[in-house]
């Protein structure tokens, strides 16, 4: 609790495919430092979310905050492009595909963002680039295409990019679920040490010991809702929903 | 077979080609831009420029080109439109073969993995970025794949020009035909003369593509 505002402010979130409602009024505050995972079974919501924190998904209704900005803010056409562009810039996302730039080297994933949305010349973002490579245990690997690095390093990569930013937030969708089990580790390792720096962070995961590790604060949701919140000790140690309990048990017994 | 007469007629056919050729790019450079625009349109956030634009290229696609030629040639003088056999093959080719580029441009954005344009987004690229810096490099050699066989249907295609009387090398095959009543020899070297344009333009086709390389860098 630094300050007075929190740093991601959902309010009443709703969203709706045609006339299946997917996210049926969901409030979050997330602090400045603070890590929230939400966990929950597939078609739970969770992403979608996740997602709309910056408009990747439209959301029907409800308030999105950033830092005291309305994320989705009333204006329209090119003046919305514009004012939305620049809250995008102050929140990394991570995805679970990666989605790193395949016609670019690991060092330009990283320096483009900077370079072409701050202005910054080749050689200072190539220089934050390296930096950050090798904060995520890269440093070697500037020079090599996504298509050469596995997967874990194309997370790494990617996290990278991210905080290239220099975001407010971070926004994590299911980043290590599309890992072999022996490379979860390196991209979970990436993410303790940002929560340690105190990054703010969203963290959709189902790595429920992971959650249980890293976060301030867990979602458990379900249909759209959310069933149980609290501090992961309570939630994922003694839930007091049927449902949670049963979802827990599911998941442990895999 | 008459050697001879293929040996005689050889300058002159080859003065046709070189019409066929101006006229093939003259079309190539209405279909680029037509393409271009049509693809914009087609991917315009206002339905009305993508229902303009699909419904163009349903038209196009839906009907003859060498009708879309009399349509324009011979119909065209009734609207005030006095065009000559060059102007208006040059431009009716150009607008049809512009309509089948648009669809296999389209084609190759849209085979671009959708997560790629989230990861530009989410970094805070606007559209335009998105597309210029990393959708359009990736599409790329699907792109040129897409325009380059479009580029030898749009150059066989100029035959058709024959029709309306540009002098091309058909129009001036038909001429010598009658001239020589030998059609073996002269649309065999006609025939010839096509196929050496042909192979000249995929030779340039592959040249672009190793110049672009692949979407994927690194990957052998």
């Amino acid at each position: 609790m630094t300050s007075a505002a929190p740093m991601i402010r959902l309010r009443g979130i709703r969203k709706s495919y045609g006339s299946h409602e997917v996210l049926k009024g969901i409030d979050l505050d997330v602090d400045q430092g603070r890590i929230v995972s939400i966990i929950g079974p597939s078609g739970s919501g969770k992403s979608t979310l996740l997602r709309s924190v910056n408009m990747l998904e439209e959301i029907s209704h409800g308030e999105i905050w950033l830092d005291g900005v309305q994320v989705n803010s009333a204006l329209t056409g090119r003046a919305f492009e514009t004012h939305i562009n620049r809250i995008r810039q102050q929140m990394g996302m991570v995805f679970q595909q990666f989605n790193l730039f395949p016609h670019l080297t690991a060092l330009e994933n990283v320096s483009i963002a900077p370079m072409k949305l701050k202005g910054k010349s080749k050689a200072e973002a190539e220089a934050l680039a390296r930096t950050l490579l090798e904060k995520v245990g890269l440093a070697d690997k500037g020079g090599a295409y996504p298509a050469r690095l596995s997967g874990g390093q194309k997370q790494r990569v990617a996290i990278a990019r991210a905080l290239a930013m220099q975001p407010k937030a971070m926004l994590f969708d299911e980043a290590t679920s599309a890992l072999d089990p022996e490379l979860v580790d390196e991209v979970n390792l990436v993410m303790k040490q940002l929560a340690a720096e105190q990054m703010t962070m969203i963290i959709v995961t189902h790595e429920m010991r992971f959650a249980a590790e890293v976060s301030d604060h867990v979602l458990f949701m379900d249909g759209g809702v959310v069933v149980e919140q609290g501090p992961p000790e309570q939630v994922l140690k003694a839930p007091t929903q049927e449902r949670t309990r049963g979802f827990l048990r599911k998941h442990l017994a895999q | 077979m008459d050697v001879a007469l293929i040996q005689r007629i050889a300058p002159f056919i080859l003065e046709a080609a070189l019409k066929t050729m101006q006229l093939a790019a003259a079309s190539l450079a209405i279909g680029l831009a037509a393409a271009v625009a049509l693809v914009a349109a087609r991917m315009s956030r206002q339905a009305i420029w993508r229902g303009l634009s699909a419904a163009y290229v349903s038209v196009i696609r839906g009907t003859p080109l060498l009708v879309q030629l009399f349509l324009v040639f011979f119909g065209g003088p009734q609207l005030g439109l006095n065009l000559t056999p060059f102007q208006a093959g040059a431009i009716t080719m150009g607008l049809n073969i512009g309509a089948y580029m648009s669809v296999g441009l389209h084609g190759a954005i849209i085979a671009v993995e959708h997560g790629q344009y989230e990861a530009a987004r989410s970094l805070g690229f606007g559209r335009l970025d998105t597309m210029r810096l990393f959708i359009l490099p990736q599409a790329a050699p699907l792109m040129l794949r897409t325009l380059g066989v479009n580029t030898v249907i749009l150059t066989k295609g100029t035959a058709l020009a024959s029709t309306i009387g540009v002098v091309e090398l058909t129009y001036s095959a038909q001429r010598f035909v009658t001239s020589t009543y030998k059609p073996f020899e002269v649309f065999a070297a006609a025939g010839i003369a096509y196929l050496i344009i042909i192979l000249a333009i995929m030779l340039g086709i592959r040249g672009l593509e190793s110049l672009f390389g692949t979407a994927e860098r690194g990957r052998v």
